[in-house]
């Protein structure tokens, strides 16, 4: 039974069954934790409204975080790699097709030497 | 027409009735909109049934031969043509059946999809005769024994794409990435067309399990295979020849984006058929094997890396298709470098190239549910920007569901397909070479953060009063997602009965040269 649900990988096996038992299991864990925690908790009361520090809520559009503000890091620490690999994304066809006959040469170069 | 007819002549009608419905197509719309898109879905349900019932007559029986113009469809040597298979001849072997049953299923969930998403658009007569014709070079490409049909089945995958690309024909962009694929998908096309040539002046045939037979790996050989080899690599969207991929993916209707990935995968099929079946262990294995390793780690991390500063969604999922092929490229890369070996074959080669073959009909499920779901964004906001979108999670919550289920599979997050093909892939390439292994891992871990970067900037948030009037997505575009995010979850949940079923007989069909030949000459070589 256990092993018609089992993946074998040839050094491991992966058994989303049971995952997937054990993921349940753990939510039920997480349920009655957050079950046995504070119940005064109103929707749709003044509870739900957000206080910063008495200073008026901004409009909606401001305070969602953009696509654009996330990952600033990681794209300036590999500025170094982004500033050569981006310009290389031209959009210019003849630029496409110089790539696609240098790789082709070199490919040739190497099947035919090896 | 009883079922043992249809399965007798399954080879053909897989392409005659997409073909059929290709060019009836435009006449049937002049009976209303509504008349042919129940004509278009038959044809697509159709032409899905047919591929199943082929691939169970392949799985159950073996290899399905289809002459065509001969007296039986076995009937592969003419008694007067001196022992060469002159006719087409249609070789539909484990792997290729699987190419076709995926290829159908995201076909008909492409389809269903279409007839809301497109429902707004004029022309839409020649978008489906299109899609169509695609469907036929794509399962033409997979199932054809014969390198000249091969290439026609290829010239039309490329047409057919390049004019969908297009299709939004108002905008300059679109027109633009259509004239860029077109154009290098013809120089491919050529080069696939010189190769051949090649081949034909040296064996006197175009059957490639004659020229498999007759194979000396000679240096027109050689010349040929890096031909074949490379325009292929360009077609599948290999870096450094991948730069097509996110212009034409982003500019084309979402529909089309998901079928473009599986016509894409097609020719992945072709770079594996050649290496594998028409050369064998006559080619250097391990030095293209080592070339489709390099290609296939290059196009991980430059996709994955390129991904994450894009702005536009379809063009950052553009990057993703690009970075999730390299996986199938290391895994089937592997096989080939070991193939030579048995016992690194039955080690870590075979478990490889499962990984990467299972990895194929994975990316096709789940990237073709994210490109739908990105339509569906752009069918309901009207933009693509991720720095203009937020919120949707409030409105569009089956959309939102559907998308967390294609991003947790593609970044292989259990107990999604992504994870199982990954899993694979990860395992044996480490017995291979450990650097590889980490990469592909590394890789994953940024396509999960690319991922939470856009379920953030679209889902998430307070309700944007720009998009307070946006609504959930019609009922057939949620069915043509539904369908592809319900197989998402089937092939992860099951992955051993998806590997039992459809990819170690794919594998094994794909290593076994000689039983390849043997179908068609019957043992002669």
């Amino acid at each position: 039974m256990i092993s018609s649900i089992t993946l074998e990988t040839g050094t491991g096996f992966w058994s989303p069954v049971l995952w997937i038992v054990a993921f349940v299991i753990a939510l039920i864990i997480a349920y009655i934790i957050w079950a046995l925690g504070e119940s005064s908790y109103r929707k749709d009361t003044r509870q739900v409204k957000p206080y910063l520090s008495g200073n008026p809520e901004p409009a909606k559009g401001d305070v969602h975080v953009r696509a654009g503000n996330l990952y600033w890091g990681f794209t300036e620490a590999l500025k170094g790699y982004y500033s050569r690999v981006v310009p290389l994304h031209t959009g210019i066809l003849n630029d496409y097709v110089l790539w696609f006959l240098a790789v082709m040469a070199l490919v040739l170069v190497i099947v035919g030497v090896v | 027409m009883n079922a043992d007819l249809i399965i007798q002549n399954a080879p053909a009608l897989l392409l005659a009735i997409p073909m059929l419905g290709a060019f009836t197509t435009p006449l049937i719309g002049k009976a209303g909109a509504a008349v042919r898109n129940l004509w278009v879905l038959l044809v697509m349900a159709a032409t899905a049934v047919v591929a199943f019932l082929l691939a169970g007559e392949v799985l159950t029986a073996g290899t399905v031969i289809y002459t065509f113009g001969a007296s039986a469809p076995g009937l592969t040597l003419p008694l007067d043509s001196g022992g060469i298979p002159i006719r087409i001849i249609f070789t539909v072997d484990a792997m290729s059946a699987f190419m076709a049953v995926f290829a159908s299923i995201v076909g008909f969930a492409v389809m269903l999809y279409s007839i809301t998403s497109q429902s707004r658009n004029s022309g839409q007569d020649g978008y489906y005769a299109l899609l169509q014709l695609l469907m036929v070079g794509i399962l033409g490409m997979v199932t054809t024994g014969d390198m000249f049909n091969f290439f026609v089945f290829l010239e039309i995958n490329s047409l057919a794409g390049a004019a969908l690309v297009a299709y939004r024909v108002d905008r300059g962009v679109a027109v633009e990435a259509g004239l860029k694929y077109a154009i290098l998908s013809t120089l491919g096309g050529l080069l696939v067309l010189f190769a051949i040539a090649l081949l034909y002046g040296q064996y006197d045939a175009l059957n490639i399990a004659m020229i498999a037979s007759r194979m000396q790996f000679s240096f027109l050989d050689k010349i040929a295979l890096v031909m074949l080899f490379i325009a292929l690599a360009m077609k599948s969207g290999a870096v450094p020849m991948h730069f097509w991929t996110p212009d034409a993916y982003s500019m084309a209707p979402s529909s089309i984006t998901a079928i473009l990935v599986v016509a894409s995968q097609a020719s992945l099929y072709g770079v594996f058929r050649i290496a594998f079946t028409l050369y064998g262990l006559t080619l250097d294995y391990a030095t293209i094997g080592w070339i489709i390793i390099i290609l296939g780690v290059l196009s991980m991390f430059v996709g994955v890396t390129m991904a994450i500063p894009q702005k536009d969604v379809k063009r950052l999922m553009a990057y993703h298709a690009v970075s999730q092929t390299g996986y199938m490229l290391l895994g089937v890369g592997v096989g080939l470098a070991v193939l030579g070996s048995p016992e690194l074959m039955e080690q870590y080669g075979q478990v490889a190239m499962e990984g990467g073959i299972f990895h194929i009909i994975n990316h096709a499920m789940y990237k073709g549910l994210l490109f739908l779901t990105a339509g569906a964004i752009f069918y309901q906001t009207g933009t693509r920007n991720l720095n203009k979108l937020g919120g949707l999670g409030h409105s569009m919550k089956l959309t939102m569901i559907f998308f967390i289920i294609g991003a947790l599979a593609i970044a292989g997050i259990p107990p999604f397909n992504g994870f199982a093909s990954k899993l694979m892939i990860y395992e044996s390439v480490f017995l291979f070479n450990p650097i590889l292994a980490i990469i592909a891992m590394v890789v994953s871990i940024l396509t999960l953060a690319s991922f939470v970067k856009v379920f953030h900037s679209i889902f998430m948030g307070p309700r944007l009063p720009e998009y307070g009037e946006v609504r959930e997505v019609p009922l057939p575009m949620l069915v043509g997602m539904g369908i592809l995010a319900l197989l998402v979850v089937l092939f992860g949940v099951f992955p051993q009965q998806v590997v039992d079923i459809l990819i170690t007989p794919a594998t094994t069909a794909l290593i076994d040269q000689g039983g390849y030949i043997a179908s068609v000459l019957g043992g002669a070589s």
